[in-house]
């Protein structure tokens, strides 16, 4: 079976400033993967490169076994088109910091939105579909309701269920609580410990070291734009190998 | 959700919690606001005053051409320029909009070029330029750029003085609008559009479910504005005759001399068009807030501040 995500060599700069230098990385089918790391990292970057929101420099990077953003025939590669690229992503769950709901839409509107748009289902169909996937992030009865008139930590719900619509096989979460109140923060990782229960291939760039040990299958410590340390998230935390891990876990924990 | 008795404390004998008692302050006085009041309405009452007893006004004549047969048909056609410049000025400016924005050097510097022309030379010399087109290019022709034509056209058939002066103001409507509608996109987060392509979206559905939505929150006071000054530009179409309300107003009192009060019976249809095209605004207003105004904030309100007078 292909690794869900495999990255060799990865680099990424902007501009003269090199962010990513040469990641590797593998995530497994079914694996929840968490990412920590100080802030400028190349964490929230590197996630980004997944699924094409940003070009990679270097390094090749695939998903379920497809190079992400180049088709190779022999040894040359091609750059996909914008139609191929989509085509892609939505395969690809991705859920914001700053959640992104779009704002003229219902809560129930913006799930059903790229399911409808995209990929032309039946609006009756993704309506139910929609409504379902809100009951099981608990927000039944906010479905009509506008992004303005929900919490943060609601609005961040909606938002996994707006990339759960889709059903994708990887879900990408990008410091998904970072942006919470502390009281709601709880609510948020719960649909998300759900989510890995029942299987679903997930990377989370996240500061929540409670969720990292209970919920994470393998954790990763960047910084400067490499993979420092990488093993079993007890193993990491209660024992970590390099000392810039441990300086960072000493300031986090 | 508040509830007295969780907040206030229940005394010992277990009644009903004392109410807590409501301040009763003398309200600061504010006799400026009455002074301006008063010297304000007493300024209104005298122009009204001015304008009911002032013989110059002749407002029996201004009666006897508001409705007359003449006028309404210049001010239908002055309600069809101005639908037609603005239609031309709105999809125009979304194209050239979108072609400033875009990421082909020579299809962004066009659309620059676009609007530093038309916004730089006057509307009235386009609208007369384009009226008089025929002057300038008597045939037009289809074919291979700088190579064989096929088809010709008589340019006077082409593009009569109707349709030269709605090209003018409609060309000259895309330059305005361009910025307008530029602005209204620019004015959308970035999260959302990296949302939108996360889900899977291509570029032109992005921009038309997502972006262009949420710009028109921005984008429609102003071209209301534009709206309301396009009904008045129109006058302008008068140098070239053709007939709309400002044209018939004119020919009117060239041959009878009654210059006053028929630009009052014009000035009154302008203003009552433009209340009309303020009452839509609202509406569409109203239409493209949703998710941004609380549903009870809503209503119809001319612009009042709170306030009071004493």
């Amino acid at each position: 079976m292909n690794p869900m995500v495999k990255a060799e060599g990865v680099h990424k700069n902007f501009g003269r400033l090199e962010v990513l230098k040469g990641i590797d990385l593998e995530v497994q089918p079914g694996e929840v993967m968490c990412v920590i790391g100080p802030s400028g990292s190349g964490k929230s970057t590197f996630l980004r490169c997944i699924n094409h929101l940003e070009k990679i420099d270097a390094g090749r990077l695939w998903v379920d076994g497809e190079l992400v953003g180049y088709r190779q025939k022999g040894d040359k590669l091609y750059e996909l088109r914008d139609h191929e690229v989509a085509r892609k992503r939505r395969e690809i769950g991705m859920v914001f910091q700053r959640f992104n709901l779009f704002p003229h839409m219902t809560a129930v509107e913006n799930v059903m939105e790229a399911p409808v748009q995209v990929k032309r289902e039946s609006r009756a169909e993704v309506r139910e579909r929609a409504l379902a996937l809100l009951d099981q992030v608990g927000l039944a009865d906010k479905a009509n309701a506008y992004p303005n008139q929900l919490s943060g930590g609601q609005q961040q719900r909606v938002a996994i269920a707006r990339a759960l619509a889709m059903r994708p096989k990887l879900m990408l979460f990008d410091e998904p609580t970072s942006a919470l109140d502390p009281e709601l923060v709880g609510d948020v990782l719960a649909v998300m410990r759900k989510l890995a229960e029942d299987g679903m291939t997930m990377v989370v760039v996240t500061h929540e070291m409670g969720f990292a040990r209970e919920v994470g299958d393998s954790l990763v410590f960047m910084d400067g734009g490499v993979v420092v340390e990488k093993g079993h998230p007890r193993d990491v935390i209660t024992s970590p190998r390099h000392e810039r891990t441990q300086s960072f876990l000493a300031k986090v924990l | 959700m508040t509830n007295q008795a969780d907040t206030s404390t229940v005394d010992d004998r277990g009644g009903a919690p004392a109410p807590p008692e409501k301040i009763s302050a003398v309200p600061v006085r504010h006799p400026g606001r009455w002074v301006a009041a008063a010297v304000l309405l007493v300024l209104a009452a005298m122009l009204v005053h001015s304008l009911l007893t002032n013989p110059n006004w002749k407002w029996a004549v201004v009666g006897q051409y508001l409705f007359a047969p003449r006028v309404l048909h210049g001010m239908l056609l002055t309600i069809e320029l101005t639908a037609l410049a603005m239609a031309i000025g709105i999809v125009g400016g979304v194209i050239v909009a979108v072609m400033r924005l875009s990421p082909n050097p020579i299809v962004s510097g066009i659309a620059w070029l676009y609007a530093w022309f038309f916004r730089g030379t006057p509307v009235l010399v386009q609208v007369i330029f384009w009226s008089f087109i025929a002057a300038l290019y008597p045939y037009l022709s289809l074919g291979i750029p700088f190579g064989t034509e096929f088809v010709y056209f008589d340019s006077n058939k082409l593009v009569p003085i109707f349709v030269g002066v709605v090209l003018g103001f409609g060309l000259n409507e895309v330059a305005y609008m361009s910025e307008i509608v530029r602005a209204g996109i620019l004015s959308v987060d970035r999260g959302q559009t990296e949302a939108a392509e996360a889900l899977g979206m291509t570029r032109t559905k992005i921009m038309r479910r997502i972006i262009l939505p949420q710009a028109m929150r921005v984008i429609i006071p102003p071209t209301g504005n534009e709206t309301i000054s396009m009904l008045k530009t129109t006058s302008l179409a008068a140098v070239v005759a053709v007939g709309e309300l400002f044209t018939t107003v004119q020919l009117i009192y060239g041959s009878n001399y009654q210059q006053i009060p028929l630009l009052v019976v014009a000035s009154l249809w302008y203003l009552v068009l433009t209340s009309v095209l303020s009452v839509f605004q609202y509406y569409i207003e109203r239409h493209y807030a949703r998710g941004t105004v609380p549903l009870r904030a809503r209503g119809f309100r001319f612009g009042r501040a709170q306030g009071g007078l004493s």
